[in-house]
């Protein structure tokens, strides 16, 4: 690729960057959010056009009016939001749209079957073929998004942040496949804004920001506090600096704690812990695993089956949201978008959420708009959040800062207790960073903080303890310094299985 | 990229929403702004046009319809200052059209306000008859009150009605889950046969004069219920001070939207009840209460019509209502905001009574004329249903007028999918 350049309204999402791919190579597409890396893969992939620039395929250039054309000339993507039918089979899904067909309409479905146990035993990929889609693992779903690409005749495969989904094993399990992929020929463009996982394997990275492209350098010699400079454009603080915790009376317990989930099943089951003031509790736990239902329930959106719920030493009876609130526990919602913020809202009407109906922001059911938006103004400055004033709509701002909104919001009522759920979900390295310090400076602050991540990195830099959640029981403890292994470990029950049906 | 940011309205792919800040924000501000005036007006636009495809498709003049429904609506009286023939006609044609918009703004307010907490209140018509109902109970019952207070009276129990009556949706919509549009559709059922028993021959309110003679009408309200008459005369249905009531809603329906505590909520609620009820906002509870308030507005039209100039009311009326429905096309036309509203409803008064009476040149086939509005109210709910096509033809045009010579076909649809 050469001088591609693509221009949106009022953004120059791709400017005359350069990318060249070599067979049999892992190259790396690192970028912040918004860095241009997917619209530079969506041309690729024939979902743009370029306004300038072109591709060149083998020396010959070439242009993809669509994702066939792209496909057709061996190239495949596999999209962080899987492109799979649930209810169809391994196989069915795989041969979709080029099925062998018996007497021209109807699908060979034996056939399809043969066809896909041969591609994954030729590329070490062992999937069920006739499994259904809705029934195997995540990690697995991803193999069939490969097969599927593979089975399309792709030389060059485009993982867009394959890593996002997966646990700490099933990511070691992706990569090895990578390699063996590589060692076959197979040319692998690697999308990600995890540095360590692109120094593991990457053979070359190319580095994007805000459109332009930075650099491609070898693997060789790059590291990670470079990388990241490169990301940013300036230094970056990697590891979260935190002094050892002063922990002061516990400010949240959670006393044999049952819940339920929105069918009625237990979600949340016979869980206790407590947290003091001054130190962040870490719940690790694969997606689906009950946090969802637990935080639900710590922050009164979801009425406890049983058990009891303590903040600063008082048990709250018939917990509601706006009764949490009052008590002193502050949310960062694991979705800012469907939960966090109100995106047709202003900023200012956003900070509000909470305590639009007290003093100052309202007295007696009226309203005062312009303090509310007084006070936007003070965190905006406060919290660094850019992209807009006062009034700009909270749908209008990037990821980072819509979050830094949330932050703003939780943090300025002064809670007692924070639950900050997925609170860097998605973000870019810069906005990581920034939550992270203040998630430490709350705690410093005297705060007790549980915070709830899939990612596991997270949970370690941050954590002075670490809880292990799996089928909605806590499975372990540890204090800060156990490993990922240990943790990867008990996260999946102890040993690999299959999600039940439950 | 690494997170599903949700589209919004008009905005540019998600993942570039790091662009520089002012003019992305200013530019979506803009849009929205355009977006916001522009449709309405396109929307009117095209189906006046439509109409006057039909009305030539008859054989007529559609230009000379428009016109004759113009002045029939008593629109040239503001061209016509003095005291004229023309003028005493046009001024009478434009109290009657102003007598017209009065229940509509409320019944579109109605609409708009349900529609602001997330809500479609369908409802509008069976909450007007029940307001109308007990508006005409009170009106005859209590004679020996005085006027301010036995108008007053009556306004209020009309809203009150209204309000129960869509209350009644919201409450189940709250409890059960059931949706507010089958259910105020029943409601409106229910409403219409209420009417026609309650006024039917022998019927509660049936006016004890109508008794022997067999007719289904009710009693007219006592002088001392009906609404003081500020411009033409009470007994040629003039133009009475509930009109500035009307008005006075709409500033009430901003007030409470933008300025109170119960308009965050609802707005809230409206936009997103995860995020509301995140927020410490009891969702159901602004179901309830929203609907209720919508039909409050819905309530009170009815109470107004009644006091102001109907005075009485019939099983065939109650056949023939539908100025609650004509409230929906103008919360849509005038995008449940208070001065679209009042302009949309401005709008389908003149047509409504432009269409009733006045085709004095004599050239359009009175039927057809009559239908002409409702042609004119589907078409318009039909468009603003289809907001996004108009949105996108606006779109292209832009693009269109963009696109480089060399460009091919496939970018733009490649851009438009994206």
């Amino acid at each position: 690729m050469r001088g591609v350049t693509k221009r949106f309204p009022g953004v120059v999402a791709n400017d005359h960057v350069d990318l060249d791919l070599r067979k049999g190579e892992v190259h790396a597409l690192l970028g912040e959010n918004g860095a241009g890396k997917s619209t530079l893969m969506n041309i690729l992939y024939g979902l743009y056009r370029p306004d300038e620039g072109e591709i060149r395929l083998n020396g010959k250039p070439v242009s993809f009016g669509s994702a066939k054309d792209a496909i057709d000339r061996g190239i495949g993507m596999v999209h962080q939001h899987f492109m799979l039918i649930p209810v169809m089979t391994v196989a069915e899904n795989i041969v979709l749209e080029i099925e062998p067909r018996k007497a021209g309409v109807l699908l060979d479905y034996d056939k399809a079957v043969e066809r896909v146990r041969e591609i994954s035993t030729q590329y070490g990929l062992a999937v069920n073929p006739t499994a259904k889609v809705e029934n195997i693992s995540v990690g697995q779903q991803q193999r069939v998004e490969i097969l599927k690409a593979l089975y399309r005749g792709a030389e060059i495969l485009i993982l867009d942040e394959p890593t996002a989904v997966l646990t700490p094993q099933e990511a070691g399990e992706l990569f090895s496949i990578i390699k063996s992929l590589q060692e076959g020929g197979t040319s692998i463009i690697f999308i990600s804004h995890k540095l360590n996982e692109v120094l593991e394997i990457a053979d070359r990275i190319t580095v994007l920001r805000r459109g332009k492209m930075i650099d491609t350098v070898p693997r060789e010699g790059a590291t990670e506090e470079g990388l990241a400079k490169m990301m940013v454009g300036r230094e970056v603080l990697l590891r979260v600096e935190k002094r050892p915790p002063q922990t002061g009376d516990v400010l949240l317990e959670v006393r044999e704690l049952n819940v339920e989930d929105d069918r009625g099943l237990p979600a949340v089951r016979d869980v206790s812990f407590a947290i003091r003031a001054g130190e962040i509790v870490g719940l690790a736990g694969v997606e689906g695993n009950g946090q969802s239902e637990l935080i639900e329930a710590i922050t009164g959106l979801r009425r406890p089956a049983s058990g009891e719920i303590a903040v600063a030493g008082r048990v709250v009876q018939h917990a509601t949201a706006r009764k949490m609130l009052d008590v002193g526990v502050g949310h960062i919602p694991e979705d800012r978008q469907r939960r966090g913020l109100v995106l047709e809202f202003s900023i200012a009407e956003n900070i509000a959420l909470h305590d639009y109906n007290k003093p100052p922001a309202s007295r007696l059911g009226w309203l005062f708009p312009r303090r509310l938006v007084q006070r936007a103004r003070g965190l905006i400055r406060e919290f660094d959040i850019r992209g807009g004033g006062p009034q700009t709509a909270g749908g209008a701002l990037s990821g980072g800062n819509q979050q830094k909104v949330v932050a703003a919001r939780e943090v300025a009522r002064d809670p007692k207790v924070l639950v900050a759920a997925q609170p860097t979900r998605g973000l870019d390295v810069g906005a990581i960073e920034y939550l992270h310090r203040r998630l430490v400076e709350e705690r410093d602050e005297g705060r007790a903080i549980l915070l709830v991540s899939l990612e596991l990195d997270e949970v370690l830099s941050l954590s002075d303890r670490i809880l292990v959640m799996y089928e909605g029981r806590i499975v372990g403890e540890h204090a800060g310094d156990v490993t990922e292994e240990e943790i990867g470990l008990e996260m999946l029950g102890a040993r690999r299985k299959e999600p039940s049906p439950a | 990229m690494s997170e599903p940011l949700a589209p919004q309205h008009g905005k540019p792919p998600g993942d570039l929403a790091q662009a520089p800040p002012t003019t992305v924000a200013s530019r979506l501000a803009a849009w929205q702004k355009a977006g916001g005036i522009v449709v309405p007006i396109l929307t009117a636009v095209l189906a006046f046009l439509i109409g006057g495809l039909l009305v030539l498709a008859t054989g007529h003049n559609p230009f000379q319809a428009y016109w004759d429904i113009i002045n029939g609506a008593g629109l040239n009286w503001l061209a016509h200052p003095t005291n004229t023939d023309v003028a005493n006609t046009a001024a009478y044609n434009f109290s009657q059209t102003l007598l017209q918009t009065t229940p509509l703004i409320l019944t579109g307010l109605a609409v708009a306000f349900a529609f602001r907490c997330g809500m479609f209140n369908i409802g509008g018509n069976g909450q007007y008859l029940v307001g109308l109902y007990c508006a005409n109970w009170v009106g005859i019952s209590f004679v020996n009150m005085t006027r301010p207070a036995h108008v007053l009276l009556g306004v209020a129990a009309a809203a009150a009605a209204g309000a129960i009556w869509a209350g009644i949706a919201g409450f189940l919509k709250a409890t059960t889950g059931a949706h507010e549009v089958i259910t105020t559709i029943m409601l409106n059922w229910v409403a219409y046969w209420i009417g026609n028993y309650i006024f039917q021959q022998g019927g509660p309110l049936q006016g004890a004069t109508n008794k022997p003679l067999n007719i289904p009408i009710s009693g007219d309200v006592a002088q001392s219920a009906r609404i003081p008459v500020f411009w033409g005369d009470a007994d040629l249905q003039g133009l009475h001070i509930g009109f500035f009531f009307a008005i006075l809603c709409l500033v009430l329906f901003w007030l409470i939207l933008s300025r109170t505590t119960l308009g965050y909520e609802v707005r809230a609620v409206g936009y997103n009840p995860d995020a509301a009820a995140y927020g410490g906002i009891r969702v159901r509870v602004n179901y309830v209460r929203a609907m209720a308030i919508s039909g409050a507005f819905a309530g009170l039209a009815g109470g107004i019509d009644m006091l102001g100039y109907l005075y009485h009311y019939g099983t065939t009326d109650v056949q023939a209502a539908s100025i609650g429905f004509l409230g929906i096309a103008v919360a849509l036309l005038g995008r449940n905001t208070a001065v679209g509203v009042g302009l949309a409803a401005f709008l389908f008064g003149g047509l409504l009574y432009g269409t009733t009476h006045g085709l004095q040149s004599g050239t359009i086939d009175p039927s057809l004329a009559g239908h002409l509005t409702e042609m004119i109210q589907g078409l318009v709910v039909l468009f603003v249903g289809a907001d996004v096509l108009i949105l996108a033809v606006w779109n292209s045009r832009r693009k269109i007028r963009r696109r480089q010579p060399t460009a091919q076909q496939q970018q733009q649809t490649a851009e438009a999918a994206s």
